[in-house]
């Protein structure tokens, strides 16, 4: 491939991030079909990727990338194996619905535009999570992921349980980050490269990074907290603030995933050793029980997915760690099932909250009537989920119970989380469905009316998607089962997926059992639910509260730190600061006995001295002032003189350069002292004049001496030389400061003036906070001796 | 501050100043200058005015939030450094057009010098407003 092409595709990639900024415009100026054309994005982007799935199936993934920085061998390229495709599709695919369903679902928001751009900058950075075919890219994007799902779920900015939760989603996801790229260095140190596949392909890799518990802890830290797993499940319940299509996008089938496609994507590399194994079941077993036992207590719909969500996670986690390929289909199956039906689900609670104003189920009953469409891909989803035939979920359970063995203690013990997790998840399903939906029409909120066709086309998309493998149950086995199945194992897989019952397998009889279970536990839902609400009175510590104790007592800590270092005393903070600044400077004259000989006495023009006299009679005036204004003055009479100096050896730019810091520093300097409320004259008590003499003496004539000492040094002029040759001739201009500064050396300047940006904004959260708590400035300390004068 | 003399120069020596500021931006690729030395410029000319007229009327004649301008600024230099991956070379490389008169390390230029101006704006602006709200 050459490499124009390779360019045109990461620009197709990067298409939702320029939608991302365009979207408050065309949300302004199209009204209601915002949604509809923003939705181009992801539809064609879907639609690029669905074109990859036949060479992708025969095992021909698709690699492109140009370079990014050669010297550091990072290139910034994408990855479409049967994995990344899998996620992909599923994220363009279920994000093109979501995009339309969110422009309608907010049409009267005041920030409806807003919303969709936050909503295409996720999808851009969940994409090139999945396709990022580098450590360094998929930590990049993955950031991305977090910091975008913190603007979504904290949309609603103005209610404080929302900046809650997005500071909580922001935390524990930021942990996992940090996790991540500890992860990542080490696996770059171990394995000598960035690229994924090539890692995964490193035999002395896998026994190096498979033996190494760092990896897999770091890996596993990060993808547990991204992926709400035990201990780290709390915050995916509480983003639910966010407005629905953020919970059906993030929530379900996109961010909450990527935790578990870092998994996947590490299976090849990490899988079959005991801890990798014994840590996934354990955790993803304990995380599906407890998610499904928890949904069963809740009565908000949007709560009983968010907890399901969580049990879904931990049963894709615990099939990672069983291994295998058999495991690796069900992973597969289960996965795209789940994604499909809590996609439709959540976007159903989405029409129902909209069109009755309610989410809780026991208020609401007998939509059916009026809410048909919605109950119809209610039903497909809810179905689905419960695993009924012929539906998608009905095939992924197939193949979790296929995966099973049932040779040894642990095996059975995995089994029956796994039937009593799929059983728990699916009486949760059958109280989505006729909870809200059977029964007689009570009265809601508002009276119910059904959601526009933006709103049912995506869950009636899904649904009839999940339904559609009916009649492709092969070739979908074939196309996107088993390339997903493969990357993770890392040897291809042939696809038996197929409807066929047979009643002598395990698996059918299972599946017997779980629903049994899930009918005899719905019928019991409100008396289990009675009794989960009633333990959890008895228990007043909850993760959620662990949270909190945990950001508080940070919080303490570095108050105490704080206090313990920052006492708030300007003078002795100058003090140490000069001090150490003179023991730097003269330290490595000490300890190196470079003394330097005095100068021969310069020869210079009455005019040089001149300016020699105009910056130490600076220097005198602020020295001797009594008045802070006039001390301020001096010094940009001083900072003047330099500025002349330079102009006189020849660097004018750097006298323009200083002319102006000086003004400007006088300037701000007389609006600090403004604001500080000081007395005009300094009423340094003797003493302190004394201490604070001496040591501006002691350093300033060890730095004297310091540069004495550099000077006697042979001058190196060859980048001085390099620059004078290349500065027209390369870069085209003539002044070589400039020169250096946009062009030799851009980069340089653009870290500084991303300082110079951050200072600023430091400065004024420092002025703001100021002004909020009124604090007043302590009274000016005057000498006792003046005040007795005065 | 707020003489009358000083008020009624304020405006003229203030526009004078920006003119001034982007005559240095511009030539400072070939004569001393450049978008550092021109933010300072414009940066002073936005105190001035701020002094003069106080720090309301300063920020309504701006329109935009200082910081926002300073923000624009990184972006400018960011988009400028990333406008090199469409040729398939490193990030920040000097790309000029035709006739070598205006290509990236200009549009760079302008970056910083939009983040130097509206940084020290920023914080002249806070810190002339004594109190009443920023």
């Amino acid at each position: 491939m050459d490499l124009s092409f390779d360019t045109f595709a990461l620009l197709v990639l990067l298409a939702p991030f320029a939608a991302a900024l365009v979207a408050p415009l065309v949300s302004r100026e199209t009204g209601r079909a915002a949604g509809w054309i923003l939705a181009i994005v992801p539809a064609g982007l879907f639609a690029i990727l669905l074109s990859t799935i036949g060479d992708v199936a025969a095992g021909h993934p698709v690699k492109v990338a140009i370079d990014w920085v050669p010297t550091l061998g990072l290139h910034f390229g994408i990855l479409i194996d049967g994995l990344s495709l899998t996620f992909a599709l599923l994220i363009a695919g279920i994000g093109t619905f979501i995009i339309i369903f969110s422009g309608d679902y907010l049409s009267s928001h005041a920030y409806r535009g807003r919303f969709l751009g936050f909503m295409l900058l996720f999808m851009g950075a969940m994409l090139g999570l999945v396709l990022a075919d580098s450590l360094v890219g998929l930590f990049a994007f993955w950031e991305m992921t977090s910091v975008s799902s913190f603007l979504l779920i904290g949309f609603n900015h103005t209610e404080e349980k929302s900046r809650r939760a997005a500071i909580q989603a922001l935390v524990v996801t930021g942990l996992g980050g940090l996790a991540l790229m500890a992860g990542g260095v080490l696996l770059y140190v171990i394995g000598g490269t960035w690229d994924i596949a090539a890692l995964i392909a490193s035999p002395t890799l896998r026994q190096a990074g498979g033996a190494s518990p760092w990896v897999i802890g770091f890996v596993l830290v990060a993808a547990f907290t991204k992926s709400a797993q035990m201990p780290f499940h709390f915050w995916l319940p509480n983003a639910m603030e966010a407005p629905t299509p953020v919970s059906a996008y993030l929530h379900s089938a996109t961010m909450v995933q990527a935790g578990i496609y870092l998994l996947a994507r590490m299976s090849p590399l990490l899988a079959g050793t005991p801890l990798w194994q014994g840590l996934l079941c354990g955790f993803g077993g304990a995380t599906l029980l407890w998610g499904a036992l928890i949904a069963l207590k809740q009565t908000d719909l949007k709560q009983i997915l968010a907890h399901a969500t969580i049990a879904s996670l931990g049963l894709l986690v615990m099939l990672l760690g069983l291994g295998g390929e058999a495991a690796a289909m069900a992973f597969a199956a289960y996965f795209v099932a789940h994604a499909l039906y809590k996609a439709g689900l959540f976007l159903v609670t989405g029409i129902i909250d909209h069109g009755t104003g309610t989410r809780d189920i026991t208020q609401l009953d007998g939509l059916r009537d009026s809410l048909t469409i919605s109950f119809i891909c209610a039903a497909l989803a809810a179905l689905s989920m419960f695993g009924v035939p012929p539906l998608l979920g009905y095939i992924a359970k197939e193949e979790i119970y296929a995966a099973l063995g049932y040779s040894d203690v642990w095996a059975i013990a995995a089994l029956a989380v796994l039937v009593m997790g799929n059983a728990l998840v699916g009486s949760a399903a059958l109280a989505i469905l006729i909870r809200p939906f059977m029964g007689a029409l009570r009265p809601t909120p508002d009276a119910p009316h059904e959601g526009r066709f933006s709103l049912w086309i995506g869950p009636a998309t899904f649904g009839l998607l999940g339904l559609a493998v009916l009649f492709t149950v092969s070739s979908y086995g074939g196309m996107v089962l088993a390339p997903m199945a493969s990357a993770i194992v890392a040897h291809p897989i042939e696809s038996q997926l197929s409807f066929a019952v047979d009643l002598t397998h395990l698996p059918v009889w299972l599946s017997l059992v779980t629903w049994a279970l899930s009918i005899l536990i719905y019928w019991q839902l409100d008396r289990l639910r009675a009794g989960l609400v009633a333990l959890e009175r008895r228990f007043t510590w909850s993760f959620d509260k662990g949270f909190d104790q945990l950001m508080l007592g940070l919080i303490r800590f570095a108050g105490a730190w704080t206090r313990a270092f920052h006492h708030g005393r300007l003078e002795i903070y100058l003090v140490i600061f000069v001090a150490s600044l003179a023991l730097m400077l003269v330290l490595p004259l000490w300890t190196l006995s470079g003394w330097p000989s005095l100068p021969a006495f310069p020869i210079m023009t009455f005019y040089q001295w001149g300016v020699v006299a105009l910056a130490a009679l600076g220097v005198v005036i602020i020295v001797g002032s009594r008045s802070r204004l006039g001390a301020i003055i001096a010094l940009g009479i001083q900072g003047v003189g330099v500025a002349l100096i330079f102009v006189i050896f020849g660097a004018p730019d750097l006298a323009f350069t200083q002319l102006m810091v000086e003004t400007l520093s006088v300037v701000i300097l007389a609006l600090v002292m403004a604001r500080l409320h000081l007395s005009a004259v300094d009423p340094r008590p003797y003493e302190d004049w004394t201490r604070d003499g001496m040591l501006a003496v002691i350093a300033g004539s060890f730095a004297t001496v310091l540069l004495l000492r550099v000077l006697e040094g042979a001058f190196d002029n060859r980048l001085g030389n390099f620059f004078a040759h290349n500065s027209v001739a390369i870069a085209h201009g003539h002044n070589i400061v400039n020169v250096i500064l946009v062009d030799f050396r851009g980069l340089d300047t653009l870290g500084e003036i991303s300082v110079v940006m951050t200072a600023g904004i430091a400065v004024l959260a420092l002025l703001r906070r100021q002004h909020k708590r009124g604090v007043q400035p302590p009274k000016p300390r005057r000498s006792p001796r003046k005040a007795v004068a005065t | 501050m707020n003489t009358l003399i000083f008020r009624t120069m304020v405006p003229f020596l203030a526009g004078l100043m920006l003119i001034v500021s982007l005559i240095v931006l511009l030539r400072g690729h070939n004569a001393p200058g450049g978008g550092f030395i021109g933010g300072l410029l414009a940066a002073s000319a936005v105190a001035i005015y701020g002094m003069a007229f106080g720090v309301g009327a300063t920020r309504k004649l701006l329109r935009v939030n200082p910081l926002s301008f300073a923000g624009f600024g990184v972006l400018l230099g960011v988009v400028s450094g990333v406008a090199s991956a469409a040729f398939g070379v490193p990030f920040l490389t000097a790309l000029w057009l035709p006739g070598n008169l205006f290509g990236v390390p200009g549009l760079f230029d302008v970056g910083v010098y939009c983040t130097v101006s509206g940084t020290f704006v920023a914080i002249a602006l806070a810190l002339e407003d004594s109190g009443e709200g920023g």
